[in-house]
């Protein structure tokens, strides 16, 4: 028997992406990218039109064949063995149509029967993934009927239908509004708590940073950085965000703030001044002490956490503007 | 391999599932289900019908008589209705088949459908079933046009079984190219043209290559009292034409006489090698494989690397 599935373990992470480029024409949409995601992770994918978040996850869901590098989905390299590859994923691309025709339980069974799941199976299953979704009441209507998110949702019901433990979602709060783009990460939230891998792409970032475990930033068609937001934030050293309130003192404050190293701009506000430090941990640590010594009478000195969007442009800005 | 011996096991159990697959099971409900199946069927008909009731009404007025009907006259329709049908078909064909995977590509559901588990053979074999279906139902629902003409005689069942095994031969033939353009091409209306153009060159083109093969053969022959095995192919162009297949198969002495042409020899004649519509459904039988095969190919992206 061949060994098609390598270092089949608990441990083998359920995507490995090594090396990995494609080009449409003259255009390179991935330039070598590497990326590892641990079974059970759920992973945002972040980064501008264009970068190449479509067409990693197109690879991935074995649409599309890489020029070079490996993509491998749970041990199975996707070039090779695709067919593996399709059983263990559920894919959503940004854009995708429904067979306006079917009811909502026949669009469901058809999918069900594509993956080879017996019909007794499915029709205990299928009802539940419609629970899932939030789309019981719906089950016997015609999937033209259907609003945009419940077509969403409906497409996201369909990936799992053959319990899939990677989902790639691509844009799947595209073009949504903000109860279903809500409705939608409520369910992402669920299938995170059912242990299911997540690779996400989206453009709503600050919805992104509640649910997923780590983030990646791709760019240009290469990857500028991986990790959860704190780590990229340090590693990164984007700037933080200080809110200083004082009792009083405040245009003294200003003054003494201006001629401190690191700090970069400063913004005054009624009884507040916000301050844009470039420095890290140690610095900021040594700004309250001076203030503090010099007799400031201060109420809070806090840092603003920077969200996954305040990250992203950080760094798309640096990609964009190498000088 | 354990995994896919697994997956097989898991998969279609029962004989309706491996008879039905979720791909064909889907196209039939849904083409049934579209307005369209229906009007298609309406006008195909409608369109049938006046040709024949057309023919019949002229072909008694001409013939002086009314009310009556002979053997010969029946046949006579009998071929008319024939080729009219052909005709239909061939235009039907193309359009039935021509955009069942573009549209899939255009309406955004392909990618769906190929991250599932039915291997790119289903999916284009099932396809082109379930067009071919549709196109058995409408020709078998003009049959009782048919039924007029053996009220006269004139037609054996044998003969008409022929016809029809014809044409279910030139619906696959047909909606073979029309998959396999659907799935080279992306856009729908570029793969019908395609099509359409294919479906023209085989009707017209092989019998304008014929006619101009002919006569350059017969300048030849003036030219250089021509010897007689150089020429016998020239016959084998109309092997290639479903309209001269079709007249070979109503009148099978069709065939003799085209290859006696060319082996015409001081007078010494040879029969034909095989009829006419035999060698065209050899030659359509490799092509229409070919065109399938390519299709299976090229649906999915070749994802293995040299």
């Amino acid at each position: 028997m061949e060994n098609i599935q390598v270092n089949y373990e608990e441990t083998v992470p359920m995507i490995q992406i090594r090396g990995l480029s494609k080009s449409f024409g003259s255009f390179q949409a991935l330039k070598g990218i590497d990326l590892t995601i641990a079974k059970g992770t759920v992973f945002g994918f972040v980064g501008p039109n264009g970068a190449g978040k479509s067409t990693t996850m197109s690879i991935l869901a074995t649409l599309m064949a890489p020029d070079s590098g490996i993509a491998m989905v749970d041990g199975f390299d996707v070039t090779k063995h695709p067919h593996e590859v399709r059983k263990r994923i559920g894919y959503m691309p940004d854009f995708f149509g429904v067979y306006d025709q079917f009811k909502t339980m026949e669009y469901m069974h058809f999918y069900g029967a594509s993956y080879g799941i017996p019909k007794a199976e499915r029709d205990e299953l299928i009802p539940n993934l419609l629970e899932l979704v939030n789309l019981s009441d719906k089950k016997d209507a015609y999937v033209d009927t259907l609003s945009r998110g419940m077509k969403q949702r409906l497409c996201l019901a369909r990936c799992l239908v053959h319990d899939p433990e990677l989902l790639i979602l691509d844009e799947p709060a595209s073009g949504l509004d903000p109860r279903a783009r809500i409705e939608m990460r409520e369910i992402l939230k669920e299938l995170k708590t059912m242990g299911k891998t997540i690779i996400i792409s989206s453009h709503i970032l600050p919805e992104l940073a509640e649910m997923v475990d780590e983030i990646g930033v791709i760019e240009h068609g290469l990857m500028r950085a991986i990790g959860n937001v704190n780590e990229i934030q340090n590693r990164l050293r984007v700037k933080r965000y200080l809110h200083i309130r004082l009792l009083d003192k405040m245009d003294e404050a200003e003054t003494f703030l201006r001629d401190r190293p690191h700090v970069n701009k400063l913004l005054r506000e009624e009884d507040k001044i916000n301050v844009h430090f470039g420095g890290g941990d140690e610095e900021q640590a040594e700004l309250l002490r001076s203030m503090m010594s010099y007799g400031f009478e201060i109420v809070s000195f806090s840092e603003a956490q920077s969200n996954l969007e305040d990250v992203f442009l950080e760094i798309t800005r640096g990609g964009a503007d190498p000088s | 391999m354990s995994v896919q011996k697994t997956a097989k096991a898991g998969g279609f159990g029962n004989w309706r599932s491996k008879m039905i697959n979720p791909v064909l099971d889907k196209e039939f409900r849904l083409r049934m289900r579209s307005p369209r199946a229906m009007w298609t069927l309406f006008f195909y008909l409608l369109a049938i019908g006046l040709i024949s009731l057309s023919a019949i009404y002229l072909t008694q007025e001409l013939s002086g008589r009314s009310g009556t009907y002979n053997p010969e006259e029946s046949r006579v329709l009998f071929y008319f209705l024939s080729f009219a049908q052909l005709g239909l078909i061939s235009f039907m064909a193309p359009g039935l088949t021509a955009g069942v995977i573009s549209g899939e590509r255009e309406k955004q559901t392909l990618n769906l459908l190929l991250t599932t588990q039915q291997s790119s053979t289903t999916i284009i074999l099932s396809k082109l079933l379930s067009s071919l279906s549709f196109m058995v139902l409408i020709v078998i629902s003009t049959l009782p046009i048919y039924g007029i003409m053996f009220l006269y005689g004139g037609v054996s069942p044998k003969q008409l079984l022929l016809v029809f095994v014809f044409y279910l031969f030139m619906m696959l033939v047909l909606g073979s190219f029309g998959i396999l353009f659907s799935t080279l091409l992306k856009r729908t209306m570029i793969s019908v043209i395609s099509t359409y153009g294919i479906t023209l060159f085989i009707y017209a083109g092989t019998a304008i290559l014929f006619f101009i093969m002919l006569s350059v053969w017969q300048q030849a022959v003036n030219n250089q009292g021509m010897t007689t095995s150089s020429y016998t192919w020239i016959g084998h162009i109309l092997a290639l034409n479903p309209a001269t297949a079709l007249y070979s198969i109503l009148e099978p002495s069709f065939s003799d006489s085209v290859y006696t042409i060319n082996r015409w020899n001081g007078g010494q004649t040879k029969g034909a090698p095989m009829a006419l519509w035999q060698e065209f459904m050899i030659i359509y039988s490799v092509l229409s494989a070919l065109a399938l095969w390519l299709s299976v190919r090229k649906l999915r992206p070749r994802l293995k690397k040299k």
